[in-house]
């Protein structure tokens, strides 16, 4: 459920976003590049799905290779950013710290402000109709269900994640255990009576 | 179109869609080849075209098209899961010019159904609103499903949560029981190796 009503009642108009989900092997590094005027504001919203310790290193530059944001192993953030340059801002996530676990990373990049849904609903004369302001709390309330419903799915793909580790560590870890009980048990037999077994000609008087 | 990332010539790149079941996806992307001579991104590279491959959570293929080096493709899902959408460039010759690569734009948009805006323009204002109200049913159709399918994982992952417990569990009882079993056994074991001895 993606930009619902705006999309639909206004098509893009200044206002855009995406969000990837993408998997992050390990040593590698992803980065994605967008063409911004100045002047506008963009959001950087950024989570670690799975992988290892559930972490990433992001850094965000602007046009002229300045950073404007840089974090190490971060787990989830968001990142606001008013624009003052236009030209190409580019966005990295990082996974180089890491040498077996690759990483799977949600992030969503909004560009502008959201217009509002009426297209003259700030300057206009008179007051909205019932049915203009029906719409308009619609609207509003929708987006409140979309962010809802990706914090929601976001944590729960993350803590299914991890409680499937668990499960796995579980299983291996207690198979494991039980073999080197049982590899310990026995060689302890067995190395005690060869103490007690000489096979010396000269017999230490423990036999016979 | 907006974002846009590197890749490169015989690279695939993909990305992961977690989507409910009967959703329609559609993306729009564009690629651009890097010009060694001009050292800047051609405005269009004749001949050259964009594998999209769009894999189902099973494994089955639901796409796999060849496309121009702009294009649109759409897929509806017919199983909840992770889908994962692939691209990969078709381009065969530019395989031993080292430093090539490509610039790829792309814009996905899940769940959403295009209103049909010359539809709206011609007819009346009550039938715009009705026209309006119909897309804003399908919208709310989709968070539905969305719903349906977060349901369904929530009882994937509870039942993932107790098969841990429960294993934690029974193997805490089995090695229990086999730790006291072994323990009798080698206490006997010793016990009878050193009678045959006759250290006791």
């Amino acid at each position: 459920v993606r930009s619902l009503l705006l999309a639909a009642l206004l098509g893009a108009l200044g206002a855009g976003g995406t969000e990837l989900t993408l998997e992050l092997p390990d040593s590698a590094q992803r980065c994605f590049h967008q063409e911004l005027e100045s002047g506008t504001k963009i959001t950087l919203d950024y989570q670690v799905i799975s992988g290892g310790h559930y972490d990433v290193d992001c850094y965000v530059e602007d046009p002229n290779g300045k950073t404007i944001y840089q974090e190490t192993k971060k787990q989830y953030d968001s990142f606001s950013h008013h624009t003052e340059l236009k030209g190409v801002y580019t966005f990295c996530f990082s996974n180089e710290f890491s040498t077996f676990s690759h990483k799977i990373v949600y992030f969503d990049f909004q560009v502008g402000d959201e217009p509002p849904i009426l297209p003259d609903m700030n300057n206009r004369g008179t007051a909205l109709t019932q049915l203009e302001s029906a719409c308009v709390t619609i609207h509003e309330m929708l987006n409140a269900v979309i962010d809802s419903q990706t914090h929601y799915r976001l944590r729960e793909a993350q803590d299914r994640s991890r409680a499937e580790e668990l499960n796995g560590r579980v299983s291996y870890w207690s198979v494991g255990e039980t073999l080197i009980l049982f590899v310990v048990s026995i060689g302890q037999v067995v190395l005690l009576k060869s103490f007690f077994t000489e096979k010396r000609p000269s017999s230490s008087g423990a036999g016979t | 179109l907006a974002l846009y990332f590197h890749s490169g010539e015989r690279e695939e790149k993909c990305i992961i869609e977690d989507i409910p079941t009967d959703t329609l996806v559609v993306g729009n992307y564009k690629v651009q080849s890097w010009d060694i001579h001009k050292h800047g991104f051609l405005e269009s590279a004749p001949g050259l075209g964009m594998f999209v491959t769009v894999t189902s959570p099973n494994g089955e293929v639901v796409l796999s098209k060849l496309y121009g080096p702009q294009g649109t493709f759409s897929f509806t899902s017919h199983l909840s899961g992770e889908h994962i959408i692939c691209f990969q460039s078709n381009s065969t010759r530019f395989a031993v010019i080292a430093g090539s690569k490509l610039r790829i734009h792309l814009d996905i948009r899940v769940g959403e159904h295009f209103l049909d805006e010359s539809a709206i323009q011609a007819k009346d204002k009550v039938n715009e609103v009705n026209v309006r109200l119909e897309h804003l049913i399908e919208q709310i159709h989709h968070v539905t499903r969305e719903q349906d399918y977060e349901r369904e994982r929530e009882e994937k992952f509870r039942k993932t949560s107790e098969e841990t417990n429960s294993n934690i569990l029974w193997w805490a009882i089995v090695q229990t029981l086999i730790l006291i079993s072994v323990g009798i056994w080698q206490i006997k074991s010793l016990r009878d190796f050193f009678i045959s001895k006759k250290l006791v």
